[in-house]
């Protein structure tokens, strides 16, 4: 399939809310943060009130130039955007297939595609005027993110963090301190990522009047789905404009991990209406699909209520939340976005399970033949898109969301080689 | 009407309060919930909330999330929890029992097979902590006309819109939270409280109960002096956490657990409605 570029394109990108096409299945979620039969706003009463006041805000926001124009500029200035569109071309010849073309999000300050986020967030806290911000974070990177954010705007910050993730991340762990955050570990279930979310949630019904809660990914309650898809759907607006404009075409396929799923609907959202692109979301397989020791809610969940949504989840026949398992922290989480859980549904994006294995394979692969040092959640995209490159033909190209750089996974490569540095 | 709403009436018409304390499910062990059920209700429980117990109780402070995990290490189920419900009716045929809990066990199970297995485990009500009211209709309108009362939470942030919302949608009584944050929270403003309850009286007819952060008969007397009655969860759940979570308790054991019931039923005798 051939694409039509009436125009020359430009990498001149202004953000806000799509208003080029009229309303159809891909404009959700609806008025309550449905995705199909997705999403919502499944919290405790003392929540509902503060989920409503941040849709209504919002709303008014998002609609508002100046808004989108203040974002903008601390993306440009702030956080180093445009990221370059990057084609990885030993890598390429070593597949021998599709041209595997890198978005480099692991160039931006901080590291890594969450800053996008937590630049928007920020700035609906400083509008709504609240001077405490709380956020959870897995591997860290959303938590040093929102540290970063809060000490430029001069806010107190509080990141909850699994105890086990506090082990496998010291360096991000440092990092929030330094940027004068407030760590908080957390011991309570798998002390992973989850109970990290639930302990903000708790938080927050605490200190809900003066507290705003930045959550790191495309998930929780409506309105967060839509809003953090919203901020991190620049990725997939630059990767559009430079791929017409490098290549005079759209990719043949993108390839993004997928934890919760944020980088990935940041990148694939504003190609869905592209039916000539396909897309495929990696999640973490861990030791594989059928030991049961993974992270793969699309590939081998069920749809289930939790923190705030209906999504695809990992959960026993009971309805508990089953502990899952990934070399990536930032992978490791029972849930998935609603709108990813919906796009499973309707068919439009594919989703894959990669092993810690192949994740490790690749992120070495890439470190050696290109130089860059993936983070152990990139690699997983960078796996599937090396098996996927393989079986296209050379003229054909691959986008990949490089979310972010490996320096903070270093301590968990080396111990695996069993080196201690 | 409902057990709940005739076990309600029948107190108001004595001018009494309501007295509802709240355990989990096979917390410490799955033998021992249905005893302790009875052994509150000889402390003075009017009404028992169970508590279905979930992995990720993000409403709740770290007793129940305890009392929780505590539960799930005995392997409690769905399924478990409607078995104490019938084992616990066997002998029992006055005291309306409330399950409440997250929606996601119920989600698995399927709506319409929990409101068939609720209704034939003689189960009162249904408590959702996290199923609002414009999202509860698909599976309210499986479990009310098996007339199942339908129990919703109020906190002090709830809105006037959304609380005519939920009065619209509750039936049996009404909880109010009486403060922002996690059971077994410290209440810190009364009189907020107070103007609260008085303006819901304004907007629904239905009986108004307080709960999170009801340590003690002084607590229990303050907030019951204001709404129609208590609910009482972290504290009881405190002391379960003290029985062995194996082995044989003893009859003396659990009335030491519920002692703080039967303080708390103690003072509210003395309380004028």
């Amino acid at each position: 399939m051939r694409y039509t570029v009436s125009k020359s394109p430009s990498v001149d990108i202004v953000s806000g809310l799509d208003t080029s096409h009229s309303a159809d299945q891909f404009s959700g979620p609806d008025l309550h943060g449905h995705f199909g039969r997705y999403g919502g706003a499944f919290v405790g009463e003392t929540l509902v009130a503060a989920v409503e006041e941040l849709d209504r805000v919002y709303q008014k926001l998002s609609k508002d130039p100046a808004f989108w124009a203040e974002y903008d500029k601390d993306l440009k200035h702030y956080v180093g955007r445009p990221s370059p569109l990057y084609f990885a071309e030993r890598l390429t010849k070593r597949y021998g297939g599709a041209k595997i073309v890198l978005k480099r999000e692991d160039l931006n300050h901080t590291g890594a595609h969450k800053i996008n986020n937590t630049i928007g967030q920020a700035l609906l806290a400083k509008f709504m005027g609240k001077p405490r911000i709380i956020a959870e974070t897995g591997a860290g990177q959303h938590g040093v993110a929102s540290a970063t954010v809060a000490a430029r705007l001069g806010l107190e910050c509080h990141v909850y963090m699994g105890a086990d993730d506090i082990k496998r991340q010291s360096a991000n762990v440092y990092r929030m301190k330094l940027l004068g955050a407030n760590v908080i570990s957390v011991e309570s279930g798998s002390r992973t990522l989850k109970d990290a979310l639930n302990e903000a949630l708790r938080d927050w019904a605490t200190n809900v009047d003066n507290t705003y809660y930045i959550i790191g990914t495309a998930a929780g309650p409506h309105p967060y789905p839509m809003m953090v898809r919203d901020f991190q759907a620049i990725i997939g607006r630059e990767a559009r404009a430079q791929s017409l404009e490098e290549y005079g075409r759209l990719p043949d396929a993108l390839v993004a991990c997928v934890g919760g799923g944020s980088n990935a609907i940041g990148l694939f959202h504003p190609f869905l209406r592209d039916e000539g692109v396909a897309m495929y979301g990696a999640e973490a397989g861990g030791e594989g699909v059928e030991t049961g020791r993974h992270a793969a809610s699309l590939s081998a969940g069920r749809p289930g209520v939790l923190h705030g949504n209906r999504t695809y989840l990992m959960t026993d026949d009971a309805g508990q939340i089953i502990e899952t398992h990934s070399v990536s922290a930032g992978l490791d989480y029972p849930g998935v976005g609603p709108e990813h859980a919906w796009l499973k549904d309707i068919g439009r994006v594919n989703y894959v399970p990669v092993t810690d294995l192949d994740a490790l394979t690749a992120f070495r692969e890439l470190t050696r033949l290109e130089g860059i040092i993936p983070a152990l959640e990139s690699s997983h995209a960078v796996a599937c898109a090396c098996k996927l490159a393989a079986g296209m033909s050379p003229d054909q190209f691959v986008v990949v969301n490089l979310s972010g750089r490996g320096d903070k996974d270093i301590h968990t490569v080396a111990a695996i080689d069993g080196i201690t540095i | 009407m409902s057990r709940i709403s005739k076990t309600i009436a029948g107190l108001q018409a004595q001018n009494k309060k309501v007295l509802i304390p709240y355990l989990v499910a096979g917390d410490p062990q799955k033998g021992l919930t249905v005893e302790l059920m009875h052994t509150l209700v000889r402390a003075g429980a009017h009404i028992i909330e169970l508590g279905i117990p979930f992995s990720d109780p993000s409403s709740d402070g770290t007793v129940i999330q305890l009392g929780a995990e505590r539960a799930l290490r005995q392997g409690t189920t769905l399924t478990d929890v409607l078995a104490m419900v019938s084992e616990f009716r066997r002998s029992d045929k006055q005291t309306p029992v409330v399950l409440m809990g997250y929606l996601n066990p119920i989600e698995i199970m399927g709506y319409e097979k929990f409101a068939a297995a609720a209704a034939a485990a003689d189960v009162d009500g249904v408590l959702i902590v996290d199923l609002p009211a414009y999202e509860c209709e698909e599976l309210f309108s499986a479990v009310r006309p098996r007339g199942i009362d339908t129990i919703f939470l109020i906190a002090p942030t709830t809105t006037q819109e959304r609380t005519a919302a939920i009065c619209a949608n509750s039936t049996g009584y009404l909880y109010y939270i009486s403060l922002k944050g996690v059971t077994g929270a410290a209440i810190r403003d009364k009189s907020e409280i107070r103007d609260k309850i008085a303006h819901l009286r304004s907007e629904t007819s239905l009986p108004i109960v307080v709960g999170f952060g009801i340590k003690d008969a002084e607590s229990a007397c303050e907030m019951a002096a204001i709404s129609d009655g208590v609910i009482v969860g972290s504290a009881l759940v405190e002391k379960i956490g003290l029985l062995p979570v194996q082995g044989p308790c003893s009859s003396a054991q659990l009335d030491e657990v519920v002692a703080v019931i039967s303080s708390i039923s103690e003072a509210l005798q003395s309380l004028k409605n």
